[in-house]
């Protein structure tokens, strides 16, 4: 074989899907079928997973750093409220709408955004994403303020399936967005943009050496990153009928930084099996003790950062290194 | 004319707390968004020893500066140094972490409610000369945040330890290639800079108020003080602190319905003209 030639099969066989993730989509289904009484938490399940995968696009893969990302959840979430209220209820049509305008407000934040470093990154994101919880705060009139979004009418979904007080279109319909989100960036990540990203976050000063051009790159996946998030807070007005004011809080974001870090950032799966280990804790640790939740938040936090810094994925994976070291010894 | 006293005034408290921030964020370049947590434990310190201990106010300010510096040493010493060299992503995880530990913890300790304090007879009352009516205590604030502005100025330019403190900021290898012992250097910076959040958390509770929820509620002002004031610049921290005090106070007084949409916008515009601050000497990294 010709040794300038670069061996492609890693990067090939990256993109095939493995069978232990076929058997990971098999989840959802199970969980149908076995917790029929907690679609709900389910279905939360599913949003926030979609969520996090859009602040793993940005920070994971191309390293932006935020503070800020419930502004794109909240600006999708009071999308989809808004057109619901006012006789445009189509969920499919409200999802697409909310997915532009996050997009939109995204890629013009993202110009202010790429501008700085990271500390620069984390005021602008943190003030922009203050700026519209104080908009969505004092604009009563439209957004409800405090007291939230009401009145929401969501047709059924296709025309056909009406959304049930038992939550089980609802549950449906967040899987499959998110499953087809999933796909999406699943491509995506693997397409040379998704490689050139990788490169940018590893080495900024070789990238524009070799052709790729880095901010253009940035703004692309940072509108990206907030069209994931807006359709991830249409789904959660959608499904819930009713968008509080909490979709633009600090908290939020704060604790999705830990939801990732906790499932390991830059990897797909991490955002996702982060969001089930720790909506799942929340679930049971919160029924227990709802006050002091927060403090075993923040010590998990505090203990991932010193010790276990790659998250879940991070632990599955040295497991993974450690029986093939085995193997061969 | 009150209008622009009180902003000062409370642009003094911002700066009385947030210059502890410039010291770690500026000058040690740690990213501690913890800071507000180290605030509202000194103020829970003066409110104790002043409610159940019954010592005067002016005795428990600095008690209250040293026990929050004292913390700030064993935090130092057993956690924030092992993140020196991590990326600011990991210290923005790390601090956030502490900040919901102490939020529940002082709930558990001190209930959700505001704590009380009641300031002794000669900072009550007011002063007033025409068209100025001046608090006795917002004086006393501002007194205080210019000395200590002073003081600061003084120490990180003029003395000894300002010298070692700057040279091991800029490059940690050298100045240890000098003898200077960095490690102790920065521990001390950093008990400094949690000691002043203390005394700024206690000054603060007649007006900020103090209740759990305190490190994130002002942690957004005391980042803006510091990265539009240019980290590590105590006179920038300090007229950054002046102009939010009375932005602040002004946009309350006159547009309250616009609420602190003003701050924030002014914020993210001032960053993205200067992103390193007003009188930032660097960018930081």
């Amino acid at each position: 074989m010709n040794k300038s030639m670069i061996d492609l099969t890693p990067l090939t066989r990256a993109t095939r899907w493995h069978p232990a993730e076929l058997a990971f989509w098999l989840l959802p289904v199970a969980g149908y079928f076995l917790l029929q009484d907690n679609l709900v938490l389910l279905t939360q399940i599913a949003i926030t997973a979609l969520f996090c995968l859009s602040l793993d696009l940005i920070l994971g893969f191309a390293g932006i750093v935020s503070l800020g990302h419930t502004a794109f959840f909240g600006i999708g979430a009071y999308a989809a409220g808004l057109m619901a209220a006012h006789g445009h209820g189509d969920p499919l049509l409200g999802l697409l709408v909310a997915g532009i305008c996050a997009g939109i407000a995204g890629f013009i934040s993202s110009l202010l955004v790429l501008r700085g470093a990271d500390l620069t990154r984390l005021m602008v994101t943190l003030g922009v994403a203050m700026m519209l919880y104080e908009l969505a705060n004092k604009l009563t009139p439209i957004t409800g303020g405090v007291d939230g979004l009401q009145g929401m009418e969501i047709q059924p979904l296709f025309g056909s399936f009406a959304f049930d007080m038992f939550g089980k279109t609802a549950y449906w319909y967040a899987v499959g967005v998110l499953f087809v989100m999933f796909v999406i960036a699943r491509r995506l990540v693997h397409s040379p943009f998704g490689l050139s990203l990788k490169g940018i976050r590893q080495n900024v000063g070789r990238m524009p050496a070799i052709g790729a051009p880095v901010n253009a790159r940035l703004a692309a996946v940072y509108t990206l990153g907030a069209l994931y998030a807006g359709i991830a807070g249409a789904l959660l007005a959608q499904t819930t009928q009713f968008v509080a004011l909490d979709v633009l809080s600090f908290n939020r974001s704060a604790e999705l930084l830990l939801i990732l870090v906790l499932g390991g950032s830059g990897c797909l799966y991490g955002a996702l099996i982060g969001t089930i280990v720790f909506m799942t804790a929340h679930h049971f640790l919160s029924d227990m003790n709802p006050e002091y939740w927060q403090f075993w938040l923040g010590l998990l936090l505090v203990l991932i950062v010193l010790f276990a810094r790659d998250g879940v994925m991070g632990g599955v994976r040295r497991l993974g290194a450690l029986g093939k070291g085995g193997a061969k010894a | 004319m009150t209008v622009i006293f009180d902003g000062i005034a409370s642009g003094m408290l911002l700066f009385l707390i947030s210059v502890g921030l410039s010291v770690t964020l500026g000058l040690m370049n740690f990213v501690n968004l913890a800071h507000g947590a180290f605030a509202m434990f000194g103020g829970f310190v003066a409110v104790t020893l002043l409610n159940r201990a019954g010592i005067p106010f002016l005795a428990a300010l600095p008690l209250a500066a040293i026990g929050t510096a004292l913390l700030g040493v064993l935090f130092e010493r057993t956690l924030y140094r092992r993140l020196y060299a991590a990326t600011h992503l990991d210290q923005v995880l790390f601090s956030i972490g502490l900040v919901f530990m102490s939020i529940a913890g002082a709930h558990y300790l001190f209930g959700p409610q505001q704590q009380p304090l009641t300031l002794p007879g000669f900072l009550q009352g007011q002063i007033n000369l025409p068209g100025l009516d001046m608090g006795v205590y917002r004086l006393f604030l501002i007194v205080l945040g210019l000395a200590i502005a002073f003081g600061l100025q003084k120490m990180v330019s003029g003395t000894r330890f300002g010298a070692q403190l700057r040279a091991s900021v800029d490059n940690p290898r050298t100045a240890r290639g000098m003898g200077i012992n960095v490690d102790r250097i920065f521990t001390l910076t950093f008990a400094l800079g949690t000691g002043l959040a203390g005394l700024g958390g206690a000054l603060g509770v007649e007006m900020l108020g103090l209740d759990p929820g305190f490190p994130v509620k002002y942690i957004v002002y005391f980042l803006i003080v510091v990265a539009v004031g240019g980290s590590g610049n105590i006179t920038g921290s300090l007229i950054a602190a002046l102009i939010l005090g009375v932005f602040d106070v002004a946009g309350k007084y006159y547009v309250p319905q616009a609420g602190a949409f003003v701050i924030y916008a002014v914020m993210v515009a001032m960053l993205i003209f200067r992103p390193q601050g007003l009188f930032g000497r660097k960018a930081a990294r």
